[in-house]
């Protein structure tokens, strides 16, 4: 390795009497002749301007440590964020089995020397669809934004129309992405949701449809954390147009809640990040389709779907692809959609996390979680200033706080909570401004009730001293940069 | 050199336990992991919320998970761990386009800290630093690898950067009003199938070039191939089968004249590090997989990372945020003013951004240069030792060398034995070693594509060919040795009848109950 001379520990062919053995065999006397191909304008004459190498691992370790260490984490604040991401806790074992070498460096591989990745996911796939009440889960593709996309280009493919309603209280960057997805094949148009109860407005969905929608997409929870009581009439109401439904959900809330396909979902979708895997910057996400087990359905996905075989030995279980020329690997452009490498790690991982759970612990958890939102819901109500949005609609996990009456803006309120260690709910006041100054906080099982306590004396406290806490020039800068941030982190979001 | 033992591992077999499907381990009232309760007070205070939910939104019965306790968990899964190879205990080189390389132990260490894991993607930036400098970084030194002007790290894999691309290319011709007019995607059949999967999912038509008497893309066909309807190019060089087009400048002069963009697949770019560049071949977009190149690991299929680079003209069309850099802080961006808005949720897969980068910083741009040279050296001098095996062909390019991978055939055996790649692909798991055939449509007949990478030393290198040279002398001999492989892995030949018909295929473990009438055993 030219200046350092040394044999670099990832490159075990860099010692010069081995590459010498090696060029022997080729018939060459120098590395370089390998690229006399490359005709010289396309060679890169000068050098790329990089560090100089970290050369021990001890220098490489500091260095990244380094860096992270100016990373303050959810652990080490109070964070009521969720709006997609979510911190639930992940079990040790879950953990365990996503760094284990083997799973963690396959890729792959046939479905003799990966039996085991092979049956794993196919475990992932059986238990959330025991989860889901519906027979066809797909590997796991890139998140719920991909997931969503794909079961509204497949609803076009079934129903052969080419447009999609799809809620106005479906999360933003879900509607940018699908927005991106479908076009140019399919229209996709907003429905407006209910100010009052955060919910779909049935009156707008109704004077939307045509006879060229394919199907009526909605979140439930939504993206305010409301619990979309009117999903079975909105099945009935899509159905009755020819209009598949599709519904959006995350699976640590069907412990309690009905999974989709119990009020009328044709597709169901979302994504397994709540279930063992950790946020990881929002790295975490990984996305579900599911449908009944019909060929005309199944047929359609562009996903990897691993199905159970018999071996030619008695007794032993085999595994591979189910109907395999339905996808872009075996049809390129003639194939459905497309896949690719995506998030399969997150599937087993997730289906380490349902079998640990099981019935019991799905239903606890999602019991924790409602009680906890509640309970913080609940308490923030109390807060002179603080008015809980869409109180007359259950919700779970997640809700809307306003904070007009107090005459404080979210992003000033954050930046002081911040201060205190404590990161309140999301801003979505740009996202949605019709709802003024509005954060949709987040309660998981791992708040405790001092944790409520200690947010809700944290606003009493910000909001009371009001303007008085802006001291000084250098305060209300930092103030008037956040709220332009605030700005900032709108645009973009919403179309 | 002192006696070894034998490179081949005749007396090899893989783990096999036998394991049951974990339905099958189920044993009602046990329990994997408890729960946090809600404390008293809050129970007290909130109620049982869930009872006011309206019929149709509760659950009426409890899902029919497995029930197990927490190390009858652990175990299932080590086993099925033990069942599955990965890169770490195989020599993965029979993975071609994928660059199994080795992924440091160390770079584990970093995204699995909670100082990346227990990081929330809307937290504030000011407490978001460290992971924002690694992003931004990150984009600097592709942008030197590449040449060109920015990088997003949104799309979750190859597929979906070429998807992202292909969203870019639709919206940059819609922006001059040419959205319309502009419907083809001209691509090769050696360039990975996403490139002409994703430009079909955003509604182009496909031009496929095939490659010329000498394997390379056919230049006349490119020549016919563009008009006023052409969009763009979405292209691999060296293609998959280790071919470099040394013609490659002149295709992208040629798209461009016709007002198309070009983009460069480089999924895989472990051949050309700092040897050759986007830049001067003439593209105007890029991707990377870190999960390849860059050593992320697999994971089974994910979570990677596909990079996508554009020039500085082109930045404008990035998916949302990209991040920023005022010599101070490190900011995301949500201010582009043609952005084809997002691909996927946040800011894509960190943790193979922070491997990468990781993995960027211990070799420094000397380093980078090395792995390049070492991975196409030993793919020269696999192709040099496997071109001697009987029933082994090399189509294309002869004469010349190849780059980080070749494509090779096994026709000349297939005719002479029956002995399919299919079946050399089974017989492999009996020595502990995989073996990929190659993508469809297989224009090379009984296919199969070996990628060496940087990491595998020169034993290793021979170990593999003495187990395809050895298959190749079992097909001559006694072929149905080969035929009925595996017999060391972990299961047997599978019968493939469930997997196409709709009245047997078993997607999940209750659809086997169903069409199977099998019984789950307590």
């Amino acid at each position: 390795m030219g200046k350092h001379r040394v044999s670099h520990p990832y490159i075990p062919n860099s010692v010069p009497e081995v590459q010498k053995q090696m060029m022997q065999e080729i018939g060459i006397t120098h590395i370089e002749e390998l690229y006399c191909d490359i005709p010289g304008e396309l060679r890169f004459k000068g050098e790329m301007n990089m560090p100089e190498p970290l050369v021990s691992e001890w220098q490489l370790v500091r260095h990244m440590e380094q860096i992270l260490s100016k990373n303050q984490t959810a652990k080490e604040a109070l964070s009521f964020l969720g709006a997609g991401c979510y911190r639930h806790y992940v079990p040790a074992i879950c953990d365990e089995i996503a760094g284990r070498a083997e799973f963690l460096t396959a890729y792959a591989g046939e479905p003799y020397e990966d039996h085991g990745r092979f049956q794993a996911l196919f475990e992932y796939q059986s238990m959330m669809a025991e989860l889901l009440d519906m027979d066809v889960v797909n590997v796991p593709t890139y998140d719920w934004c991909q997931a969503a996309s794909t079961a509204l280009r497949m609803a076009g493919r079934i129903t052969n129309r080419t447009e999609v309603l799809v809620a106005g209280n479906t999360n933003p960057q879900r509607l940018l992405a699908i927005g991106n997805y479908c076009h140019p094949a399919m229209k996709v148009h907003p429905v407006e949701y209910n100010r009052e109860t955060g919910r779909l407005d049935i009156q707008g969905l109704k004077g939307k449809l045509t006879d060229n929608v394919a199907a009526v997409y909605l979140e439930n929870p939504n993206y305010f954390g409301v619990i979309e009581s009117d999903g079975a009439a909105i099945a009935g109401i899509a159905h009755e147009n020819g209009s598949l439904f599709v519904v959006g959900s995350d699976p640590i809330s069907l412990g309690i809640l009905a999974p989709p396909s119990h009020y009328g979902a044709d597709i169901a979708c979302g994504d397994i990040q709540s279930l063992g895997i950790h946020m990881n910057f929002g790295g975490g996400v990984a996305g579900f389709v599911a449908t009944q087990d019909t060929e005309e359905y199944v047929a359609e996905f562009p996903f990897r779907l691993f199905g159970i075989a018999r071996t030619e030995v008695e007794g032993e279980w085999g595994f591979g692809d189910v109907y395999y020329d339905r996808t872009s690997f075996a049809k390129r452009e003639l194939g459905k959609e497309f896949v690719g490498t995506a998030a399969a790690l997150w599937g087993i991982t997730a289906g380490v996390y349902l079998a640990l759970m099981g019935p019991k612990g799905m239903q606890e958890i999602g019991r924790a979680i409602m009680q906890n939102s509640y309970y913080a819901a609940s308490n923030l109500s109390e807060i002179q200033g603080v008015s809980i949005r869409n109180t007359g609609s259950p919700f779970f996990r997640e809700f809307v706080a306003n904070f007009d009456e107090s005459g404080l803006t979210v992003a000033r309120v954050n930046m002081a909570l911040r201060e205190k260690g404590i990161w309140g709910g999301k801003d979505i006041s740009r996202e949605f401004p019709e709802l003024g100054q509005s954060a949709l906080f987040c309660v998981t099982e791992m708040h405790t009730r001092e944790d409520i306590w200690i947010l809700c004396d944290a606003l009493r406290e910000i909001i009371a001293s009001g303007k008085a806490t802006v001291e000084g020039e250098a305060t209300a800068n930092r103030i008037a940069m956040a709220e332009e941030k605030a700005r900032g982190n709108g645009k973009g979001e919403r179309q | 050199m002192e006696a070894r033992k034998p490179l081949l591992r005749r007396g090899f077999h893989q783990a096999k336990w036998d394991e049951p499907i974990i339905f099958e381990l189920s044993q009602p009232g046990e329990r994997g992991i408890l729960v946090p309760q809600a404390e008293a007070g809050v129970r007290a205070e909130a109620g049982e919320p869930w009872n006011h939910l309206p019929q149709t939104m509760t659950r009426k019965a409890p899902p029919a998970l497995p029930e197990l306790s927490q190390a009858r968990v652990l175990r299932h899964y080590l086993r099925l761990s033990q069942a599955t190879l990965g890169a770490d205990l195989n020599i993965e080189t029979g993975q071609g386009t994928c660059t199994m390389k080795y992924s440091p132990k160390v770079n584990e260490k970093f995204p699995s800290s909670s100082k990346v894991a227990e990081l929330h993607p809307f937290q504030d930036d000011e407490t978001a630093q460290g992971i924002l400098e690694i992003i931004h970084k990150t984009d600097m030194l592709l942008r030197e690898i590449s040449g060109l002007g920015r990088f997003s790290f949104q799309p979750g894999g190859g597929s979906q950067a070429a998807l992202a691309i292909a969203s870019i290319i639709r919206a940059y011709h819609d922006s001059r009003g040419e959205g319309k007019q502009r419907d083809e995607i001209i691509t090769t059949v050696f360039s990975h199938p996403c490139n002409a999967a994703t430009a079909a999912v955003k509604g182009f038509k496909i031009v496929t070039i095939y490659p010329d008497q000498d394997g390379y893309p056919d230049f006349e066909a490119l020549k016919s191939a563009v008009s006023q309807r052409t969009a763009g190019l979405m292209i691999t060089n060296p293609e998959d089968t280790g071919v470099f087009n040394p013609r490659i400048k002149e295709f992208t002069r040629i798209v461009h004249e016709a007002g198309g963009l070009c983009s460069y697949d480089q999924a895989n770019a472990n051949g050309i590090l700092g040897v050759t560049r986007a830049k001067e071949a003439g593209f105007d977009l890029c991707f990377f997989n870190l999960h390849k190149t860059f050593s992320s690991p697999h994971g089974c299929g994910g979570p990677g990372s596909g990079a996508v680079g554009v020039t500085k003209e082109l930045e404008r069309f990035l998916p949302v945020p990209v991040v920023d850099f005022d010599g101070e802080k490190y900011s995301l961006n949500y201010d582009l003013s043609d952005s084809i808005g997002k691909v996927k949720m946040f800011y894509g897969g960190i943790q193979a951004v922070v491997r990468a980068y990781a993995w960027i910083m211990s070799l420094g741009a000397e380093g980078l240069e090395a792995v390049a040279r070492t991975a196409v050296l030993n793919s020269n001098y696999l192709l040099s030792k496997i071109r001697k095996i009987q029933g082994v062909e090399v189509p294309y390019a002869s004469g010349k060398h190849r780059f980080e991978q070749v494509r090779y055939s096994w026709g000349p055996l297939t005719e002479g034995t029956g002995v399919t790649t299919e079946d050399v692909q089974r017989r492999m798991c009996d020595f502990g070693l995989h073996y990929w055939t190659s993508h469809h449509p297989w224009i090379v007949p009984e296919p199969f594509t070996l990628e060496p990478t940087e990491s595998y030393s020169k034993q290793e290198l021979d170990e593999y060919v003495e187990a395809l040279q050895e298959i190749s002398r079992e097909a001559y001999e006694n072929h149905e040795v080969v035929k009925n492989a595996p017999y060391r892995s972990v299961v047997h030949k599978i019968s493939p009848e469930w997997f196409d018909d709709p009245d047997k295929w078993a997607i999940s473990w209750r659809s086997y109950l169903k069409k199977h009438g099998g019984k789950v055993e307590t």
